[in-house]
């Protein structure tokens, strides 16, 4: 019998050696002339034991962590290692880290080879679909609506709501649009699905397409994640060549298909309506809402455009049905999110828990704390438009309306750990520095907002005027919140307000009184204080 | 990357893609990465013919190409080297690593030589594996100052 290994070949683990380990593998047992199949298997996103090799095992899998090529040739040098090699963690599965999961999205990822059809197809692949053919446009939508599904590239706007807006609207040609630019840091379980599971992405389109009447769908996908861009195109010839999409996509003769496009390195155009203009080809400034892009999208048609993971999340909406999967989850957060676990962190991937579990237990439980081993000071939820939150606030549930009422956000998801090297006041300014990076442009709050802004953190951390610089931060805040057209200069206030209000003391250039600091925090915190006549410049 | 190639080349280069794009203007985008796939970067010259294909203005191409941060109007060095300058990558050293290679290349960030170009980027979704360093197509994750030292070590240089 023909033994089977599993190696990883997603983004990050091929960053971290995992082809040099494959090949490393493939050598040796090819001097062994041991008969085994490799299977590349994208990744199960428990980042920190990669690159993880995978031995089949019947029921389970044996897993051997954070090999190099060379422990890989010395392991595997007398064929298959056994339990006693030291790089060995035992049944995969049965990690702590995987097992305390609650996978739906995610629960094929570093299972299967992402672009064997077969594998995807044994591993539920397609029920949802299969069983969508068999509703009509309005039950599909029914069944989202009964899942409680939220948008899940951060804005959390009911999924149902723009499906039954797209399905609602009369118009000849419809499109289906995902959104695969949201390329907040921190955030990579687009990516990982991309990467490892590239078939959901096209049943949920096609679910969508069935629920909203569409003919056409687009990709639109950043440039910095070029092994997607390789694993989905091949993804979407596949699927073509096997009439999954094409002509008879959706069944009675009605055609589906996808285009992928490719951004070029614009954050901004993870704004749904940027995105629309760079696939327009126009220069991509942000469009004034309404009309919402459900009505008068791509091309000026209804449009569906929703994140990948919300695609995703409607496959198993449809195989599950929507009761099941609200069961899961909390308040108006209902299913699962696949949270990310980024910098500073001992643990870091991919985190799919139902809503309500604390920001603790994800940190703590799942991440182990910090990478350094230094005390972590405070994560960042949500991308790098969420607020810093220090462990005084990690009993927060994963809730989205928890996080608004503390002033922050679940976003996408993404949690970045930051030790206690850390100056939170660099983290502010260079939240304003990047909305000036990245602003489109259009409204004068964000594209001006951001670069005073900066200004304005580098005179406070300079010790110039700081109590003043601190009310006056405080009202282009309000200004950029309340002004700015799209969420890029809308949030970019939430991580600087987090850190006034968290870590007033690191605004402290160390050589003036720190009583200064404190008042300016309290206006900071609503509570009046200062004599803002005085405000320099 | 194959060498650049000089000024009739990529006259001859950017008239092909158009000729093989449809005039239609969403294809746009398209068309312009695929040109400085081929060139290396936008030729501003060809801005008019580009204009020309797609009916539309000057302006409205410059528009296009100068919003992008892909998208360049002067050739790269022969390697593009991004280093990731994210809040995740912030969290584990970043900027020691972004200082560390400006001064092993002796290039600021954001400039270049005829070998290496030296940019940031704003995430490669490779967080729990940073610091992360682009080079070509190929994302690099824990970059150390050393093992940032041995992938330049290991490029081809240019004659």
């Amino acid at each position: 019998m023909s033994a089977t290994l599993y190696i990883p070949n997603d983004t990050s683990a091929c960053s971290v050696g995992a082809d040099a380990v494959a090949a490393a593998i493939e050598a040796a047992l090819g001097r062994t002339g041991i008969d085994a199949r490799i299977v590349r298997n994208g990744s199960r996103g428990a980042y920190a034991l990669e690159p993880l090799v995978e031995i089949d095992a019947g029921a389970t899998r044996i897993g051997y962590a954070r090999l190099t090529p060379a422990r890989a040739a010395e392991l595997f040098a007398r064929g298959l290692p056994d339990r006693t090699a030291p790089e060995c963690v035992g049944t995969v599965e049965a990690l702590p880290f995987l097992k305390d999961q609650r996978r739906l999205t995610f629960a094929r990822a570093g299972r299967i080879d992402p672009l064997d059809l077969d594998a995807y197809r044994a591993a539920r692949g397609f029920e949802g679909l299969t069983r969508a053919r068999a509703m009509s446009s309005a039950q599909i939508v029914d069944e989202i609506r009964r899942s409680g599904l939220r948008g899940r590239g951060g804005a959390a706007f009911p999924a149902a709501v723009k499906w039954q807006t797209v399905l609602d609207a009369s118009a000849p040609l419809k499109y289906v649009v995902c959104n695969a630019d949201e390329g907040d840091s921190g955030t990579f379980a687009d990516r990982l699905l991309l990467e490892a599971d590239p078939f959901q992405l096209i049943e949920g389109m096609l679910i969508a397409a069935l629920a909203t009447g569409a003919q056409s769908g687009y990709v639109y996908l950043r440039s910095e994640y070029p092994r997607a861009r390789e694993v989905f195109e091949r993804a979407l010839a596949i699927a073509h060549r096997a009439g999954v999409l094409g002509r008879d996509a959706l069944g009675a003769g009605q055609p589906f298909d996808i285009e992928l496009r490719l951004g070029a390195g614009a954050y901004v155009c993870g704004e749904e309506t940027s995105l629309l203009e760079s696939i327009e080809g126009r220069r991509p400034l942000v469009r004034a809402k309404p009309p919402v892009p459900a009505i008068h999208g791509l091309f000026g048609a209804p449009t569906l455009i929703n994140n990948v993971l919300t695609l995703a999340a409607a496959t198993t909406i449809l195989a599950e049905g929507g009761v099941a999967y609200a069961a899961l989850g909390v308040g108006r957060s209902r299913g699962t999110m696949p949270f990310q676990l980024a910098g500073n962190i001992a643990h870091g991937g991919i985190v799919e828990l139902p809503f309500g579990a604390t920001l603790r237990t994800l940190v703590e439980s799942f991440g182990g704390g910090s990478l350094s081993k230094r005390p972590l000071r405070a994560v960042q939820v949500g991308g790098p438009l969420g607020a810093y939150l220090p462990p005084s606030e990690w009993d927060l549930p994963l809730d989205y309306e928890a996080f608004a009422a503390r002033g922050a956000m679940l976003g996408h998801g993404g949690v970045v750990a930051f030790d206690d090297t850390t100056n939170f006041a660099e983290q502010a300014e260079f939240a304003m520095r990047f909305c000036a990076h990245e602003s489109c442009g259009k409204c004068t709050p964000c594209r001006i907002g951001s670069v005073r802004g900066a200004e304005v953190i580098a005179r406070i951390r300079a010790g110039d005027a700081p109590a003043a610089n601190i009310a006056l931060l405080e009202d282009l805040c309000e200004t950029m919140e309340l002004g700015s057209l799209c969420a890029l200069g809308g949030l970019t206030p939430m991580p600087v307000r987090s850190i006034l209000r968290h870590f007033p003391g690191d605004f402290s250039p160390g050589d003036f009184s720190r009583e200064d600091f404190t008042r300016g925090a309290s206006v900071a915190s609503g509570l009046p204080s200062v004599d803002r006549t005085k405000a320099p410049r | 990357m194959s060498e650049a190639p000089h000024d009739t080349d990529r006259t001859h280069i950017v008239a092909h893609v158009l000729a093989t794009t449809p005039p239609s203007f969403d294809r746009l985008l398209p068309a312009l990465l695929e040109i400085q796939r081929s060139v290396g970067f936008v030729p501003p010259q060809s801005i008019a013919a580009i204009a020309d294909h797609f009916n539309l203005s000057r302006a409205d191409v410059h528009g296009v190409v100068s919003f992008y941060d892909d998208l360049r109007t002067t050739p790269p060095g022969r390697h593009i080297v991004q280093i990731c300058q994210a809040e995740a990558c912030q969290a584990l050293g970043c900027r020691e690593l972004t200082t560390h290679a400006e001064q092993r290349l002796g290039i600021a960030l954001g400039d270049g030589d005829a070998n290496v170009t030296l940019v940031g980027g704003y995430c490669f979704g490779n967080c729990a594996c940073g610091p992360t360093v682009r080079i070509g197509d190929t994302v690099h994750g824990r970059v150390t100052p050393h093992a940032f030292d041995v992938l330049i070590d290991a490029l081809p240089q240019s004659e």
